[in-house]
């Protein structure tokens, strides 16, 4: 198994908040990886570390044997990290199909020169980039609504464009936060198939989820995190057994309220 | 040119191409129409010229990248103290146009670089705030720096500046074909304008359906997000600032020769507040909507005031409202009022951000096959 | 050291003119994340109306004693500026509150020119003369160090309704409502707060201290007219984010600060920069510390009050 990302020691701290501390954890190449825990247990928090939102007040990512630089999120998505958001992030004014396009600027050169006299190469990456964005809205299943402006889609097919514009990318490791949340069970059932679909063509998936049923369904591992600390990390049916992880849930629902 | 031909009412929508040519003659011969209600009209079109590049400068900055800069016409200042500095008598320097063009835009540019620096963390209503601000400075500086070294000549302005001179052809002198047939000096400077502003609109059209054009408006949509899909925010803010600063600092150019003098009047605040209503009265985000505001905001005032002026005075016996009154009554009144009741604009035409519908029909086929 | 003194004294008058000012801008921005870009424009009102009011008086009742006609004149101009800052609110920003963030700054910026040039038709472009009807005969507390009576007035006034402020803020049922609705709308409505009410509200209370502040700034200056508010606007805008905007301590001590080095600034600037720049550049100073302070410390001297809309 080869590791593809190692989260070695991380930590932050929001004011009097230790929103994570110390926490490590290795996601191996081809493997879907789920990270679960309470509400507020810092696992969007460790999203936003990951990909650069936040600077970490501590520890470091090694990605593919390399050092991740911190806080700077086009360089993590520039090395192959993408992610999706809890709440849909995406750009309103844009068709179904641009915001797909939007994704894949980073693999893109053109600039304000070739833009300007239409050269062959931004003539052809453009082209390129189209078509591209397009077989990745088919590959989501959305493609039909390539020239819907994104705030006039679905729930469900927000969440899946999300998903299309984040593989515009091209990354090796996909995060997604939360993407079942507020879909119905036959929204779900597609959701898991389309992560599997991923997950053969090559790119690794880490998920925060909260249905459990999915998680233990669809994850190869899953880490449990509670009050910013890992409290477990295995594979679902031992992590399920773990009592740190069941107290937890348990006691985490008594401290919430 | 597209999205201004789509934007023709009724004949857009079914045949493009015959937009595109109705718009290119009312554009050539409009010049001819205004004549005929006298000279000044001309001139009135020149400036609407003019402004239709500052509002498509300012569009590309407040439309595509979602910035509001409120001192956007400090680098109209810049273009058109450049130009007074390198041809007048006033240093006694008269360097072709040719040269300074594009040492007016340079200059404008790193203005703009020098602005967006500091200011890009900023959140958006901190920066308009903050743009404001700047624009006052660079005014303020225009007003005192004629002491203890005169460079602006203060309130008084800079005079006399040299026209514009295209490789030996002076645009301000009336070209007399016949002994008593002569084209207006006036004329000349419109096809001029004309031309760049044609240019503009190209450029920016190209830009607009580009991966530029794309990741300004991922940013203005969601910053977040923006970054979270590798778009380097800062770097795509200072070329939306600079780029947008260059499209000030030429027309500034153009306006220092065009007026022949320039002064600090002329770029106050109720200036970038113009332009910018005319972005918000057209539509922001579309070139449509920043070519059809500039042109309805900078024509309006001059109807009304030949209109309003002789109206007051049978109505009332006297002036009333004065026109630069009525001028700023009618550009408030219409910043409010597209808020509050089309916020899209008149032209509310979505802008399109990628490349045109064959490429996405072919594909379509594709998948039916 | 008299100059010193004196400088300090000018800058405190100043300084609590654009405190009175900022207070306004911060509440409304506590509570609704809006730059009330019209709100100097509030102030030239208050400053006009008080005016016209004193005019009238004067024709009216010359044997009035001045003390009587300022107050007046003072409570007219609050509460024409009440009635301006609640149809402000009610007409034209509490239809956008939901409205993409651009377009409710847009918006406050044409109130703002239109209030101005609605000032323009009534009381034309000129420079009105401001009757000063407390003593200008400065005092020599000090020797060397001038102080008139108007500018004491406007300190102590200034004192008197910051403190008169922070009691409604903190002491009373609709100083809680206020800061329940900045913390949360939603949870404050659910709560029963009428938020609409204590919007109003807080727009209400925030013009009538920009009247106050407007009268104070044409009695220290004697002038009045139709573009007055734009400068002093923009300064107390600068003291609210230098204090921290929406935080009330800040926007005093911000105003306070704000005016000091303004006064010192202007005082001093000809020597630091070996006689360049002179005091007609006074007015960048305040520019200069709104960037600066948003660049490095964009929270403020004393902290935005933090329930921001991420």
């Amino acid at each position: 198994m080869i590791t593809l990302l190692e989260a070695r020691n991380i930590g932050k701290r929001f004011g009097g908040l230790q929103a994570l501390s110390d926490v490590s954890l290795t996601i191996r190449k081809g493997e879907v990886y789920g990270l679960i825990g309470p509400n507020g247990a810092g696992k969007t928090t460790f999203f936003n570390v990951l990909t650069g939102a936040y600077t970490p007040d501590g520890g470091e990512f090694v990605f593919n044997g390399s050092l991740l630089p911190t806080g700077k999120p086009h360089k993590v998505v520039g090395r192959g990290i993408a992610r999706t958001f809890q709440n849909i992030r995406l750009f309103r004014e844009l068709t179904a199909l641009e915001n797909v396009m939007a994704g894949h600027h980073i693999r893109t050169k053109a600039g304000v020169w070739g833009v300007l006299t239409q050269n062959r190469f931004t003539r052809e990456e453009e082209r390129l980039t189209t078509e591209r964005a397009y077989e990745l809205l088919k590959y989501v299943g959305i493609e039909r609504f390539a020239d819907v402006v994104s705030k006039n889609l679905s729930y469900g097919d927000q969440r899946r464009l999300e998903i299309a514009r984040a593989l515009a990318t091209e990354p090796q490791l996909l995060a997604l936060d939360e993407p079942a949340a507020g879909m119905n069970a036959t929204e779900t059932g597609q959701l898991k198939l389309l992560i599997e679909q991923i997950r053969r063509d090559g790119i690794t998936v880490m998920l925060i989820e909260h249905d459990v049923k999915l998680v233990m369904g669809l994850c190869d591992r899953v880490a449990v995190l509670d009050f910013g600390k890992k409290i477990a990390e295995d594979v679902p049916a031992v992590v399920q057994k773990n009592e740190a992880v069941i107290a937890a849930y348990l006691g985490g629902g008594k401290h919430a309220h | 040119m597209n999205e201004l031909a789509a934007a023709v009412p009724w004949l857009g929508k079914r045949n493009p191409m015959a937009a595109r040519w109705l718009i290119l003659i009312i554009a050539i011969v409009a010049p001819f129409i205004a004549w005929q209600f006298g000279k000044s009209w001309v001139r009135i079109l020149d400036f609407a010229l003019l402004y239709m590049m500052l509002a498509l400068g300012l569009n590309l900055v407040v439309g595509f990248a979602g910035l509001l800069d409120l001192g956007y016409i400090a680098f109209y200042a810049v273009g058109a103290y450049t130009f007074a500095f390198l041809a007048s008598p006033h240093f006694d320097i008269h360097l072709p146009f040719w040269a300074i063009l594009p040492l007016g835009a340079g200059f404008a540019a790193l203005a703009g670089i020098m602005l967006g620096f500091p200011v890009l963390r900023l959140r958006g209503d901190y920066l308009a705030i903050v743009t404001l601000g700047f624009g006052e400075i660079v005014r303020i500086f225009m007003l005192n720096l004629n002491y203890p070294v005169n460079i602006t000549n203060g309130p008084q302005g800079i005079n006399m500046i040299d026209p514009i001179n295209l490789f030996g052809w002076d645009l301000s002198r009336n070209i007399q074909v016949t002994e008593n047939f002569s084209i207006n000096s006036l004329f000349l400077y419109y096809y001029f304008f004309l031309l760049a502003v044609t240019g503009s609109i190209i450029f920016i059209q190209r830009l607009q359906i580009s991966r530029v054009g794309r990741a300004w408006a991922a940013m203005r949509d969601d910053e977040l997000a923006a970054k979270a899909i590798g778009i380097n925010t800062r770097n795509m803010k200072l070329l939306a600032f600079s780029l947008g600063a260059t499209f000030g600092g030429v027309s500034g150019c153009l306006f220092g020769a065009f007026q022949g003098f320039v002064s600090p009047e002329s770029f106050s605040l109720m200036e970038s507040i113009a332009v910018l209503t005319m972005v918000v009265f057209g539509g922001m985000g579309n070139i449509a909507g920043a070519v059809v505001g500039a042109f309805v905001l900078a024509l309006l005032p001059e109807i009304l005031r030949d209109v309003a002026v002789p109206l007051q005075q049978t109505l009332f016996g006297h002036v009333l409202l004065d026109p630069e009154v009525l001028r700023m009554l009618l550009l408030s009144l219409a910043m409010i009022l597209m808020m509050l009741l089309r916020p899209a604009g008149m032209i509310p035409a979505r802008a399109r951000y990628c490349h045109d519908e064959h490429l996405i029909n072919k594909l379509k086929q594709e998948a039916a096959k | 050291m008299e100059t010193l003194i004196q400088q300090l004294i000018n800058g405190l008058v100043i300084g609590s003119v654009y405190a009175l000012i900022a207070l306004g801008y911060t509440m409304v921005y506590g509570i609704l994340g809006l730059i009330n870009f019209a709100h100097g424009d509030v102030l030239m009102v208050g400053a006009l109306v008080a005016l016209q009011t004193m005019m009238f008086l004067m024709g009216m009742a010359p044997g009035m004693s001045p003390l009587a006609m300022l107050t007046i004149a003072l409570l007219v101009a609050i509460v024409v500026c009440m009635l301006l800052g609640f149809t402000m609110e009610r007409l034209a920003y509490r239809r956008l509150r939901n409205a993409p963030r651009l377009a409710p700054l847009i918006t406050a910026i044409g109130v703002s020119f239109l209030l101005q040039t609605l000032a323009m038709i009534i009381w034309g472009r000129n420079y009105h003369t401001f009757p000063q009807l407390i003593s200008t005969t400065p005092l020599q507390p000090i020797e060397g160090v001038f102080v008139t009576p108007v500018q004491i007035a406007i300190v102590l006034a200034s004192a008197a309704l910051m403190v008169g402020l922070l009691l409604l803020v903190n002491r009373t049922k609709i100083g809680r409502a206020m800061r329940a609705t900045a913390e949360n709308h939603r949870v404050a409505s659910l709560m029963g707060v009428d938020t609409n009410a204590v919007i109003a509200f807080t727009f209400v209370i925030g013009a009538g201290l920009a009247a106050v502040a407007g009268v104070m700034y044409a009695s220290n200056y004697g002038i009045a007219h139709y573009g007055m508010g734009f400068m002093p606007g923009l300064k107390a805008f600068t003291a609210a984010v230098l204090g921290g905007i929406g935080n009330l301590g800040g926007a005093m001590l911000g105003g306070v600060v704000l005016g000091l080095v303004e006064s010192f600034g202007a005082g001093y600037i000809e020597h630091l920069t070996f006689g360049f720049l002179n005091s007609s550049y006074q007015d960048i100073f305040a520019f200069i510390i709104l960037g600066l302070v948003l660049i490095f410390r964009p929270t403020g001297l004393l902290g935005e009050r933090v329930s921001d809309r991420a």
